[in-house]
């Protein structure tokens, strides 16, 4: 009976609708926001290549050879990625002109790995008003992970410094509980991010631990009055929270006057070529860090399998680089980590994808990670990267002990 | 024989560019060329997009800077390394007010002219004893000194500290069909042009010339009555007031302050932007805004690794060709055409 | 008490960078009546071009005269070659160009050698001084040559012919040029001084603060301080500027509560403009007496 209702056309209708249905549905597959075509990903970057922050500029170029490497292989889907690095200078008013050429002159599909504290500070703003992605940005400052209901579009990558602040207060708490803390910090956004972090750590003991502070301008020629008088406070753990050139010195100061504190380094400044060589090997033997990072110029990671990769792009893309230069390490980190979240989005490649995939990163491991070290994010948990290991400066390499160190700190 | 001073006279340090007398003669190409940079600047937004016109409006912020610090270093012969000072106090206190006091920005800029009229009278006063370098020594101090107070932390409160302070930008008149790039940039353009005629008639009256006799020769213009002290200190306070109500603009321009953006680099952009446009000829603070913006660009474009480099070899082109900036070169072409 | 000590001592040898650095700016000014910007950066390339020498193989006392020969040349090179056009030009177009060969050195430099840290050797050893905590040998041996070199240039200038030459042609070059100084050459000759005496000071602030481009930019503002608080006019002024400015700065940092440490700079640069009001030609300064 009902047989009678089918008419032909009713038939041809159905599949009318069918095809059309598959058609669409094939066609929703790809969707492309600016940026993206079938055969490219523009992909922007604001780097410090002049002025005061100049040494971070070799993570630019970094993370234009890896791109390059990636083309060569074919690129990602299909798709090459056509990388543009603007200088800023370290200046936040250059920096937002950058921003605003990348996203309005050039159309990027996102900004990738944009370096700097005030920097990023200038842009964040016009960024989520524009919806496009900040992604991790080059810096540990824990203000653009921490609020994704407002920032949703911004996300960092590496440790936070408050993070990073906390596991030294643990270890320091375990480790050295009846301590004399003396903190020599640099006097801006990245020094008062890690200090808070290891003030908040310490808690109530914070106040009692913690006998003298002395801050330092990145216009200071030298730190030697600081560190002087952090001896004269009667200081028997020193914590050191140093950008690279100061770190040296520090190192280098502490040596000369013969004083030996329990010496703690911040990671940021924790690189063997950058640090620890200029200040003198033996100086620095026995201070303590943390780090999340292999060490290309370890030579225990020499014959390590997992770096093979890694080796072999820096001897084809980059064979005049520094390997003890950590910075190399950290471009080629964050490059795969992003790399991940243009694979995921697959052929959807819209900037709130983009985001989705960034905040779906589910146990990546990348070769320069240490072991048991993974990024993981929800979209409430912008967090990376959470994760950094112990470790002890032996006068030749770093020696990682202890376990793998999380923080429950989140602002 | 009379000692020479090893410390120039304000007259001598200052480059005394003659008062571009054919200029002034030529009163007629000074009116068509002013009718065709209007026309041209109104029709700006129409043509670029959005990117564009907020480059532009930084050019204009940039020049009305130069054209405070003109008025001081040009007109009156006070030489100044630390303008930066003045724009970052414009900036910060239209910033404040509007962050913390949700202060309208319109009102912020006659409210940043003051503050920095004030300071910069103030500062002006004790740098009356100051001649030349030493002048230029103590405006570097101050230049240096403001990144480090701006992030001194019994200011925190204020100023946002090393964070700084982020400004909701504003929007255009809701009769008005612009989008917000556009209305800032015609904003700033009617601002730039009110501050630009306004300093011009002081240049050209009795205020003015009393600056310039200061400037050329100290000793006679005291015998002549004129109190140096007055003029010197009020030329202070109003270059500072220029400059500040630029850094005004600026903040509400990039929504941001933060100490890092008022370093010493900028005044030096200010010194290179006044020379590059012609010491004390006014309508050079375009030419001085232009190339402060646009020149760094096109040096990164050139080549990423030596920009500065290629900038610095561009500046030195640029005094090679013209010793005293565009107003020399206008000044040149025009005596070719009375020839 | 003992702090105050070590923080003295810690002054005078910050302070022997600063008057390193204050001596060549006077130098210069003497020989050119202008101040240069770029001073600092040439300093600064000088130093490398002696690090890439003791990486070719030099050692340290032949890379050192050598530096000092091609930073003569070079200074010679930039008065007559870079500066000659704009003779005429006005003062202000002069500073404009030192800044930018500042913006040239400082980006060729990184270029060249990147913007990472490195070491460079001291021909004075860095252990203690005698076993004393308080001062390195490096830091002693700093504070001797700078005043030997001061010792030196107050006979150059005294008692050689040459030197009186260039006092006359910085003073009034015009009645020098009347006696048959040779203006010009005197002028070159400065400039070479200036660009050796900066080399020098460069080779001994790298083992303290660290070799990369930015190095000089906060010491250039810390030598200008101590040239201007001792009078542009006098070198020795210059250097006992430096020491102050090490000094008082040291001091000023450690004892002023809450923003000492944050305001170093600015306390050490507001004495000097407090310095400055009061005598404006400088602590040792000659006043200059301006006829009418």
């Amino acid at each position: 009976m009902l047989s009678h209702k089918i008419s032909r056309r009713g038939v041809a209708l159905g599949i009318v609708a069918a095809g059309t249905f598959a058609a669409s549905a094939a066609m929703a597959q790809k969707k492309y926001g600016s940026g993206a075509t079938d055969t490219e990903i523009k992909l922007g970057n604001i780097m410090p290549y002049s002025g005061p922050a100049s040494a971070y500029g070799i993570i630019g170029q970094v993370e234009a050879a890896y791109f390059k490497m990636i083309n060569d292989q074919g690129g990602i889907n299909g798709r090459k990625i056509n990388f543009i690095s603007y200088d800023d200078g370290y200046s936040p008013p250059k920096a937002v002109e950058q921003a605003r050429k990348l996203v309005e002159s050039d159309e990027v599909l996102f900004i990738f790995n944009p370096l700097g504290t005030p920097t990023n500070s200038a842009t964040m703003k016009y960024m989520n008003a524009k919806k496009v992605p900040q992604l991790f940005v080059a810096t540990g400052a824990t203000k653009f992970s921490e609020d994704p209901k407002t920032n949703h579009w911004t996300m960092g990558w590496q440790p936070s410094y408050q993070t990073e602040g906390h596991i030294y207060a643990k270890y320091i708490l375990t480790n050295h509980p009846n301590a004399k803390i003396g903190v020599l910090y640099q006097n801006d956004d990245y020094g008062k991010d890690v200090y808070k972090g290891l003030k908040d750590g310490l808690g109530d003991k914070a106040k009692t631990m913690i006998v003298a502070d002395a801050p330092y301008e990145v216009s200071d020629p030298t730190i030697d009055s600081q560190i002087l008088k952090l001896k004269a406070s009667g200081v028997d753990l020193f914590m050191d929270i140093t950008t690279p050139k100061f770190a040296a010195q520090a190192i280098t100061k502490v040596a000369e006057i013969g004083w030996k504190p329990t010496h703690i380094l911040n990671n940021v400044s924790a690189s063997v070529g950058s640090v620890f060589k200029p200040a003198g090997l033996e100086n620095g033997i026995g201070v303590l860090s943390t780090g999340y990072l292999k060490d290309p110029s370890d030579p225990k990671t020499k014959d390590d399998p997992t770096l093979k990769d890694f080796f072999a792009f820096l001897d084809k893309y980059m064979p005049d680089a520094d390997r003890s230069n950590l910075n190399l390490a950290y471009g080629y980190g964050v490059t795969q980590t992003v790399v991940q979240v243009l694979k995921q989005c697959g052929d959807e490649l819209t900037r709130e994808n983009v985001m989705k995939q960034a905040a779906n990163l589910k146990n990546f491991r990348s070769a320069v990670f240490l072991e048991g070290i993974t990024a993981n994010t929800t979209p409430n948990d912008y967090f990376v990267l959470e994760q950094l290991q112990m470790m002890k400066f032996t006068g030749q390499s770093w020696d990682f002990f202890g376990p793998i160190l999380s923080s429950e700190a989140k602002s | 024989m009379a000692e020479t001073t090893l410390a120039p006279t304000a007259g001598e340090a200052v480059a005394t560019a003659e008062m571009p007398r054919s200029l002034r003669r030529g009163g007629r190409i000074a009116l068509i060329s002013g009718i065709v940079f209007l026309v041209v600047a109104i029709s700006i937004p129409l043509f670029f997009r959005n990117f564009v016109v907020f480059q532009f409006t930084q050019m204009l912020v940039y020049a009305i800077a130069i054209l405070g610090l003109n008025l001081l270093t040009g007109i009156n012969g006070q030489f100044s390394l630390g303008h930066s000072a003045f724009y970052a106090l414009g900036a910060y206190t239209a910033a404040i007010l509007m962050d913390q006091y949700s202060v309208n920005y319109i009102w912020t800029l006659p409210a940043a002219g003051v503050v920095c009229f004030i300071a910069g009278f103030l500062f002006g006063l004790p740098a009356l004893r100051l001649e030349g370098i030493y002048l230029a020594l103590a405006t570097f101090a101050l230049a240096i000194a403001t990144p480090q107070i701006l992030k001194l932390s019994p200011l925190e409160h204020w100023t946002g500290g090393v964070q700084g302070i982020v400004i909701v930008k504003p929007d255009p008149p809701s009769w008005l069909p612009l989008n917000q790039d556009q209305w800032l940039y015609y904003f700033t353009l009617a601002v730039a042009l009110i501050l630009y005629i306004l300093a011009r008639n002081l240049v050209k009256s009795r205020t003015g010339r009393a600056l310039m006799a200061i400037r050329d020769n100290p000793i006679a213009a005291r015998s002549m009555g004129i109190n140096l002290s007055l003029y010197k200190s009020l030329a202070f306070g109003t270059s500072a007031l220029y400059t500040g109500i630029a850094g005004a603009l600026g903040a509400i321009i990039v929504q941001f302050v933060a100490p890092d953006s008022f370093t010493l680099v900028l005044s030096i952009a200010f010194l290179v932007g006044l020379v590059v446009g012609g010491v004390g000829w006014l309508p050079g603070a375009i030419f001085g805004g232009a190339f402060v913006l646009f020149v760094p660009n096109i040096a990164e474009g050139v080549s990423k690794g030596l920009s500065g480099a290629v900038y610095g070899v561009i500046l030195i082109l640029l005094i090679y060709l013209m010793p005293t900036g565009a107003a020399g070169f206008v000044r040149a072409v025009l005596s070719r055409f009375k020839a | 008490m003992e702090l105050l000590g070590q923080q003295v001592l810690a002054g005078i040898a910050t302070g022997a960078i600063y008057a390193c650095m204050a001596l060549a700016v006077v130098m210069i000014y003497q020989a050119i009546d202008h101040l240069n910007f770029a001073q600092g950066e040439m300093a600064m390339f000088s130093t490398f071009i002696a690090y890439q020498l003791m990486l070719w193989g030099f050692p340290y006392g032949i890379a050192f005269l050598l530096t000092i020969v091609i930073s003569f040349a070079g200074g010679v090179f930039i008065d007559r070659v870079i500066f000659k056009p704009i003779h005429d030009a006005p003062i202000l177009s002069h500073v404009v160009v030192f800044i930018a060969l500042l913006a040239i050195l400082n980006s060729a430099a990184g270029f060249i050698w990147d913007f990472t840290v490195k070491s460079f050797p001291s021909p004075f050893g860095s252990s203690p001084l005698f076993g004393s905590s308080l001062i390195s040998a490096h830091q002693a041996g700093m504070v001797c040559v700078t005043l030997l070199l001061l010792l030196f240039l107050f006979f150059f200038f005294r008692y050689t012919r040459i030197g009186l030459s260039m006092r006359a042609a910085a003073a009034n070059p015009a009645s020098a040029r009347l006696v048959g100084v040779r203006v010009g050459w005197m002028n070159a000759l400065g400039w070479g001084m200036a660009a050796a005496i900066g080399a020098i000071a460069g080779i001994l602030i790298a083992p303290v603060v660290f070799l990369e481009p930015n190095m000089m930019i906060s010491i250039l503002l810390y030598g200008f301080a101590g040239a201007v608080l001792g009078g542009l006019t006098s070198p020795a002024g210059a250097v006992i500027g430096g020491f102050t400015v090490g000094v008082v700065e040291n001091l000023a940092g450690t004892f002023i509560p809450v923003v000492g440490g944050e305001l170093k700079l600015p306390i050490a640069l507001m004495l000097i403009v407090a310095v400055l009001v009061f005598k404006p030609s400088g602590l040792m300064g000659r006043t200059v007496v301006q006829r009418v």
